[in-house]
């Protein structure tokens, strides 16, 4: 619809039109009796350990939305490229949003120079990126990688802040999974050894944190692939369903038949040739 | 006379005020026909702390960025990279369709990055156009 007016187009990017809205309706709704609602977080534990070869990379796979489990399968470690993955805590759309654009931006460097993207660029990328936004965008992320230099392992904050550490984990189940990894940890382990570390972690996460639970995803990267283990390991607490959901065949009881055959005349019936000269 | 302009470029980083009336039209009276009914306090205050911030956010990448560059390299290089900028920031369509902007996008080096200024609030899918004729006059400065 065309305005009669000049019309200045807001700019792209993010919108802060409605949070001025946002702010009276707080005040409006709150008094404790509504409140806005809450954006899904990962309530996570996530984990890595840098081994003789590579990294592992682990995480549950529980999602929350406040008191209630809103993803039981939800995956946290995603591709940023076939080198580097990386897991992420915090609110899911913002740790699935950011890593797809850092994803995409590397893709896009490979393409430029044909290589493979290091490590220390998608941290760079992904420090920036969060620095500009102040924290606004809650993606605590662990990224795990192998490049020409060797294998990494970064943490990154939501503020923008970086750490590089042979052993991290991150999430509101960090501190039962750091437990773990301090014990157990060597430098240079073998990957079994390495694997079955990382499971121990998450797994104290999942017993010893609400926000986590359900099943323990792995991922092992090294200069050869990426293995991609989902589940690793199944939780114990699946429950059994007690019903048969699904209508079977016959249920609907059919009252009367009736087949009635349509008849067709053909009214006209044009031929054209067509020119396969 | 008062330096009221003064004042203004010392405000312009903390409070966005165009002049003294936000929604001025000619002679710096509130346009109420164009611009609709005003609100000095939405004006005033920035509703969400990042929206400063990201509204000056080029404008300053750039102003770092010709500066560092005056420093290494001396006054011509930001000099004639603003020409560029200049030529291509001229390459437009008509002001009521949206440019593509490649020339400008190419100097800037974000032909090649993907933020989230590509991702949400696409200009291009817009659904609101305004009025062709309106518009052009406004931009000759005919209106």
């Amino acid at each position: 619809m065309a305005l009669s007016n000049v019309l200045e187009l807001p700019a792209s990017g993010f919108n802060f039109e409605n949070s001025a809205r946002n702010a009276v309706l707080e005040d409006v709704l709150g008094d404790g009796k509504t409140k806005t609602p809450k954006p899904m977080k990962t309530g996570t534990t996530i984990a890595g350990v840098v081994y003789k070869d590579g990294v592992v990379l682990g995480a549950d796979t529980r999602a929350t939305s406040s008191e209630v489990v809103a993803d039981k399968m939800c995956a946290k470690i995603h591709y940023i490229a076939p080198n580097i993955y990386c897991c992420g805590a915090g609110t899911a759309a913002d740790t699935e949003k950011t890593t797809d654009l850092l994803s995409s931006n590397l893709t896009i460097f490979s393409m430029n120079s044909s290589r493979n993207p290091r490590v220390i660029m998608a941290v760079s990328i992904l420090q920036d990126m969060l620095f500009r936004y102040h924290g606004q965008i809650g993606a605590f992320l662990i990224l795990g990688g192998v490049d020409f230099t060797g294998s990494h392992l970064y943490s990154v904050g939501p503020y923008g802040s970086v750490n590089e550490v042979p052993y991290l984990a991150m999430g509101s189940g960090d501190h039962a999974a750091m437990g773990i990894l301090e014990d157990g940890f060597k430098p240079r382990l073998e990957l079994d050894e390495a694997k079955t570390l990382v499971c121990s972690a998450i797994h104290a996460g999942i017993m010893s944190d609400l926000g986590s639970g359900s099943n323990v995803d792995l991922c092992v990267i090294t200069r050869q692939g990426v293995d991609y283990i989902r589940p690793y390991q199944e939780s114990e607490f699946k429950d059994q369903r007690q019903g048969r959901y699904k209508y079977k065949p016959g249920t609907t009881p059919i009252l009367r038949e009736n087949v009635e055959p349509v008849e067709v005349e053909v009214m006209q019936e044009t031929v054209q040739k067509m020119d396969t000269a | 006379m008062q330096n009221t302009r003064g004042l203004r470029s010392q405000l312009k980083d903390s409070v966005p005020v165009t002049g003294l009336c936000p929604q001025a039209g000619t002679y710096g009276v509130p346009d109420t026909l164009r611009r609709g009914f005003s609100s000095v306090k939405n004006e005033l205050l920035p509703s969400h702390p990042l929206e400063l911030s990201e509204k000056n956010f080029r404008l300053n990448q750039d102003k770092m960025n010709f500066s560092t560059l005056r420093n290494i390299q001396g006054l011509h290089a930001p000099l004639k990279l603003q020409m560029e900028y200049r030529a291509a920031r001229q390459i437009q369509r008509l002001p009521f369709l949206q440019s593509s902007n490649l020339a400008l996008d190419t100097l800037r080096g974000s032909d090649d990055t993907i933020g989230f200024e590509d991702v949400l609030n696409d200009p291009e899918l817009s659904e609101m156009m305004g009025d062709p004729h309106v518009m052009v006059e406004y931009k000759l400065g005919v209106l």
